[in-house]
């Protein structure tokens, strides 16, 4: 495989390596470059951050992402930026604030912690409390408690001043697009650079696994030490990655990152934004694709639950072929999809919000961030003249797939929004599902939540004014 | 400067940033895996059962050693010494399964390997057939089979159950909490270097050194002086790194030995979390006896703790919670007695605390009882029985509290935290709100310090001085992070008067401090502060010997100035003073020893001073609950601890402030989950969720107490920190506890064990509707 990369601003070229070699132990042990560390080899805690610097829109885009779990080909044309690489004469300012605020203790977590801190010194107009715990929740510490770090971002963003990597930008933009010619192409990996190129290479080669990003795929390899051959990246398909406007929906390529995704579901669905806030870490949602999360067919994902009860649909192609089919469709069994060999999800439909509808979403974790949902319930109904019009319920965390409550649904459509409505219909989750208990959550716990959260989303919408939650980050600009 | 006296720089109670700041923020602090591989360095994986308990009747490894890269297959019949890695000797700990698998994870066999990939994928060729054993999985279990590692050990003062007969009121009630698992950043990890005559170097992530030296050397049959054993830092440690980092260092040196390759072994992160031991879980069963004012008559504690398929630690563990079932409580007849349960399961080991925070979490839910009970609050029930001074002053085990201050440091954070006013609106705001409830608690920590094991309560020290003035400074302890090499390194400094530059901050070294003690119970600052100091001072009166020969005046006329000294009306920088003491042939090396003075243990009579003094600190923990989903935040905290006169302030608050966030995870988020079969499936930070930062409280006051030093004569009338304020965490379980309660006004003590999962929480809500209505 041949793959060009900056490393730092040195230009490195990879000429052999195996397709599903990760960025880390390719910087630990190709590279000798030691300082990046792996703490769990999952993407959970954030030791291994690194930032990926790319040109996007003719200007440079820093990225944090977990390299344990990024295979080392979706660096081909990239700036790799490990923490060695920050310090020119002087400390960068991420990690002078570090210093001054006593910001390590054991030290370990604070690469990662510096990475993600330099990719918030990139990205940020300057200081938010908020702002820097989402940056910062991939990034566990066990010693310090977190205080000195919070203090540490206050101290370099607040007064942010030009760095190396401003200083050097257009040279690394001239630096990139001489590498950018070619990939890392080799028969056992694949980087198509549109959906076309994908379509056919998928059917020639209907047993490779599809890798957008890597989120899932990389635990594969981690985790469970299997062998893909081949690997076909979906990383490089800009025509996969734009997002869209018809008269009703909003059409989503699959390779969108929730990341890019998030402020634009924001201002329409807070609720769902602030689910998209908490899934994953800043480092995934960089990477991790709203077509992935669907593909993976995850029982537990944070998206499909939301899409299904806003009645989101899909595209999948297959060669030049194309169907749409309702999201809920997709999901037939565990580990169990409707979609053929040599196909994929290119497309998401997601209506536009329509007058008089409401949208609720409830994630339920033992730790509000970056945790895996234990049950994740959205609801997206229309209240006329206090009878429910019209309701669709979808979870996530109760079933082998994410699935639609029909009978809970049936038992409030037309009828009057009540308390007493509410009980009845409650009780029927339980023949919607049969949540299985495991180390997230009991099922006694998950059928129980899932009738309080209906309930939840009762007395939010009847009694707008009365506390309700103990958490929300984002804005709630309507209903 | 206040005193108007020049000062060194990084002088003792400077606020001095950690020794390897600049390093850590820049990647090139060198962890053991960081190291430079030497050439042909094999790679370890070892083979975990699939089986809680059973007898392995065939171990056919042939495919594994022909597996390709494979340089060296271990079983337990290739232990050319003995096959037991336990801290205490006690014959129960094996390095790898001798036959009978005692938990689901124990090392069967070892595999080294050219890679890590190679090994691991070795091993999954090995044919293993099992006879199954019943397996006891639970702490009920063990009860009930009275299956036990270690005899059980009581302590007794007074006539507890006459006292608590007798009392106005009486209380009883069973409350159960979690272990934890260290989750140490960088996993356990030793590189093992063969040296000549079959010796072995190991490069390991430990905070005993000296164990894993005469457990390594106790494997390879051969003497402590084969084995060297060096620690520059760990990535992290929490006790899990005290005996639990002995196995992978003896298995790697039994490679090297045998192979004479280099030899690696890093555990990946589920292994580390399935393969070593955790903070104990316990079963506590209380009795209570009380007056109308809350005063407690008597107590009575049966702790059950899960000490795992082996001893390890929890002898001493077990110890610790009985030593902290009073907390900062006076208790007039007391009796707890202790059982250390035998589990097929991981064997449980130190973890920050080691014991206290789960004995002092059983007297908590105590006191919260007793208050809802007599519909007090809790902080008064607390106040009428904190120890006093002069009187009302012996614990059960019969040591006068000398150095009590908790009731001051309490009165203190009760004002500053303005706690009646919030109790006040944090009642109104219940009162108005259906779903989301408040909760607040003051909870106090009264921690002993000094190892329970007296004669672990000693330390050495190693310092050189070069000829150009530069230090070389060596001791018995370890770095994990928590500032201990920064702090020994600012008392030289000031003994010596030389700025903290000048000194060499170097790696714990069994070839240079012998049969040290672990870095452990709090002690490292005491103990190696002290140690250092004695070499240092050895040096400081050579060269005031020196100075006065040398300038011919009174040793009474040297002075030790800023980085000169001064003799008689003659000054003298300190480099030259040292050069010149080269050349008149002063001997600048020095060691230095210290041992904890007072302390003493009967262990037949359970009575003596385990404790050289006391560490002390309180918090006032805020929660929110949502009653229909039991998720729940930490609102706000205010915190005053007791460091005595620190030794860094920067320091001891990143102590106090992480110390609470470890102990909040305890008990909150952090569940560790078994199946049914015996099978950890939090295994991964996936699964197993420590805090993160927004977990941190928005609003976060921590003190550090300015009114008392040490009254014991402690290094610098300091304390240590580093365990104590883990248990300050104990307010965010109380207050949780607090706002369950005020959905029954207060009346019933909410049934609410640890962690204080959503799911708990829920339950508990739930269940104290049920009994309201």
């Amino acid at each position: 495989m041949a793959i060009r990369y900056l490393l730092g601003h040195e230009l490195r070229s990879v000429e052999s390596a195996s397709p599903t070699e990760t960025v880390l132990d390719h910087l630990r042990g190709v590279q000798h470059r030691p300082g990046t560390k792996e703490g769990c080899a999952e993407g959970d805690c954030g030791a291994c951050t690194v930032v990926i610097g790319d040109l996007h829109n003719g200007a440079m885009r820093y990225r944090a992402v977990n390299s344990c779990i990024q295979f080392v080909g979706t660096l081909h044309g990239k700036q790799l930026i490990a923490v060695e690489d920050l310090a020119d004469d002087d400390l960068h300012p991420v990690q002078q604030a570090m210093v001054a605020a006593h910001g390590s203790q054991c030290g370990f977590c604070t690469p990662g912690i510096v990475m993600s801190l330099f990719a918030q010194y990139r990205n940020s107009a300057g200081f938010d409390a908020q702002e820097t715990a989402d940056a910062l929740a991939g990034n566990l510490c066990r010693c310090t408690g977190y205080g000195p770090i919070v203090t540490a971002a206050e101290m370099a963003l607040k007064d942010r001043v030009p760095d190396q990597f401003d200083a050097r930008a257009q040279e690394t933009i001239a630096q990139l697009r001489a590498i950018s010619e070619g990939g890392a192409d080799d028969p056992g990996y694949f980087a198509p650079r549109n959906s076309n190129e994908l379509a056919s290479l998928y059917q020639a080669h209907p047993a490779a696994t599809l890798v957008a990003g890597g989120t899932d795929v990389g635990l594969w390899v981690t985790k469970q030490h299997r062998k893909l051959d081949p690997v076909i990246s979906l990383a490089e398909i800009a025509d996969l990655q734009t997002i869209r406007e018809t008269d009703t929906d909003i059409v989503i390529g699959a390779g969108v990152t929730y990341a890019q995704l998030l402020p634009v579901i924001a201002p329409l669905w807070p609720d769902f934004a602030e689910i998209l806030r908490r899934l994953g870490s800043a480092q995934i949602r960089n990477v991790a694709t709203i077509g992935g999360n669907i593909a993976n067919g995850s029982p537990i994902g944070d998206g499909p639950p939301c899409l299904i009860a806003l009645g989101a649909r899909i595209v999948l192609r297959q060669g030049d072929a194309r169907r749409e089919i309702a999201l809920q469709d997709f999901f037939l069994g565990y580990g169990k999809q409707d979609r053929r060999a040599g196909e994929f999800v290119e497309t998401i439909l997601l209506p536009k919000p329509k007058a008089g509808w409401v949208f609720r979403a409830y994630k339920i974790s033992k730790r509000f961030d970056q945790d895996i949902s234990a049950l994740l319930g959205a609801f997206h109904l229309r209240i006329d003249g206090g009878k429910v019009a019209d309701i669709q319920i979808a979870f996530g965390g109760m079933a082998a797939i994410p699935k639609r409550a029909l009978a809970v649904e049936n038992a409030l459509r037309g009828q009057p929004w009540n308390a007493a409505q509410i009980e009845i219909a409650a009780k029927l989750f339980m023949e919607d599902y049969q949540p299985i208990g495991d180390m997230r959550a009991s099922a006694a716990y998950r059928g129980k939540v899932a009738a309080n959260l209906l309930k939840k989303c009762f007395i939010e919408l009847s009694d707008p004014v009365t506390e309700t939650r103990v958490a929300f980050a984002g804005r709630r600009t309507h209903g | 400067m206040a005193s108007g006296k020049a000062k060194i720089a990084g002088h003792v109670g400077e606020a001095k940033p950690h020794d390897s700041a600049v390093k850590h923020v820049t990647g090139t602090a060198r962890y053991v895996d960081d190291l430079p591989e030497p050439a042909r360095t094999l790679q370890l994986y070892a083979y975990p059962a699939q089986r809680a308990h059973a007898r392995v009747t065939r171990l056919d490894l042939t495919r594994v050693r022909t597996a390709p890269g494979v340089a060296c297959v271990l079983t337990a019949a290739d232990i050319p010494g003995v096959n037991d890695i336990s801290p205490i000797h006690a014959h129960d700990d094996p390095l790898l399964c001798a036959g009978e698998v005692m938990f689901w994870g124990q090392p069967l066999f070892c595999v080294a390997a050219e890679t890590a990939a190679q090994a691991r994928a070795a091993a999954a060729l090995a044919e293993v057939t099992y006879e199954d054993l019943p397996a006891i999985l639970t702490i009920e279990d063990a009860l009930a089979a009275k299956s036990f590692v270690l005899d059980d050990q009581r302590l007794r003062k007074g006539d507890t159950a006459t006292a608590i007969a007798a009392a106005p009121h009486r209380l009883s009630g069973r409350f159960r909490h979690g272990g934890q698992d260290h989750f140490y950043l960088e996993g356990q990890v030793s590189l093992a270097i063969p040296t000549e005559d079959g010796d072995v170097h190991i490069y390991c992530s430990t905070q005993h050194p000296t164990e894993v030296q005469m457990n390594v050397a106790q494997v390879l049959g051969r003497a402590a002086n084969a084995v060297t054993v060096e620690v520059r830092r760990m990535g992290g440690g929490f006790g899990g790194k005290e005996s639990q980092a002995t196995q992978w260092a003896a298995l790697a040196a039994l490679v090297a030995v045998k192979t004479g390759r280099p030899a690696k072994f890093r555990l990946d992160r589920d292994d580390d979390m399935i393969m070593t031991g955790k903070r104990h879980d316990f079963i506590i069963d209380w009795q209570v006896g009380f007056d109308d004012t809350g005063r407690i008559r008597g107590a009575d504690f049966v702790h059950a703790a899960r000490a795992g398929f082996s001893a390890d630690l929890s002898g001493a563990i077990a110890d610790r919670a009985m030593f902290h079932a009073d907390n900062a409580y006076y208790l007039d007849h007391a009796h707890i007695l202790s059982h250390r349960c035998k589990t097929h399961t991981v064997s449980n080991t130190a973890f920050r605390g080691f014991g206290g925070p789960q004995g002092m979490l059983g007297i908590e839910e105590v006191i919260d009882a007793i208050a809802r009970h007599l519909e007090m609050d809790p902080l008064d029930v607390r106040k009428v029985n904190f120890y006093g001074k002069g009187a009302r002053n012996v614990t059960p085990y019969h040591m006068v509290v000398e150095d009590s201050i908790i009731s001051e440091l309490v009165t203190e954070l009760e004002a500053s935290s303005d706690y009646r006013a919030r109790r006040r609106e944090i009642s109104k705001l219940n009162a108005a709100n259906a779903y989301v409830k408040r909760g607040l608690a003051l909870t106090p920590v009264k921690f002993g310090i000094s190892f329970t094991t007296s004669f672990l309560n000693q330390a050495g020290a190693l310092i050189h001085i070069y000829n150009d003035g530069s230090i070389h400074l060596n001791h018995g302890g370890t770095e994990m992070g928590q500032g201990l090499f920064q702090k020994v390194a600012q008392v030289v400094a000031e003994e010596l008067q030389v700025d903290l530059d000048r000194i060499k901050i170097s790696a714990t070294h069994t070839g240079k401090v012998p049969n040290t003690s672990a870095t452990a119970a709090s002690s490292g600052s005491d103990m190696n502060g002290k140690a250092a100091q004695a070499a240092a001072a050895t040096l400081k009166d050579r060269l005031v010997e020196f100075a006065a020969h040398h300038f011919q005046v009174a040793r009474s006329d040297v002075a030790f100035l800023p980085n000169r000294i001064r003799a008689g009306d003659q000054e003298i920088s300190f480099d030259a003073l040292v050069k010149l003491a080269y050349l008149d042939r002063v001997q600048l090396s020095a060691t230095g020893f210290y041992k904890t003075p007072k302390i003493h243990y009967d262990r037949n009579t359970s009575t003596g001073r385990p404790f050289y003094y006391f560490a002390y600190g309180a918090a006032v923990s805020e929660v929110a609950v949502d009653t229909l989903t039991g998720e729940y935040r930490v609102t706000r905290v205010d915190i005053l601890h007791d460091v005595g006169r620190s030794l860094n302030p920067a320091v001891d608050l990143g102590q106090v402030e992480g110390g609470f966030i470890q102990g909040m995870g305890w008990l909150t988020t952090e569940e560790l989950w078994w199946d049914d079969r015996g099978r950890l499936k939090t295994h991964a930070p996936s699964t197993y969720k420590i805090p993160t930062m927004s977990d941190r409280p928005p609003d976060f006051r921590v003190k550090l107490q300015d009114f008392a030093e040490n009254i014991e004569d402690s290094i610098h009338r300091s304390k240590a920190v580093g365990e104590p304020p883990l248990m300050l965490a104990i307010s965010v379980f109380r207050a949780l506890s607090d706002a369950i309660a005020s959905i029954a006004d207060h009346r019933h003590l909410p049934a609410l064990d640890a962690p204080a999962t959503p799911e708990r929480v829920l339950a508990s809500i739930d269940a104290l509707r049920a009994r309201i209505s």
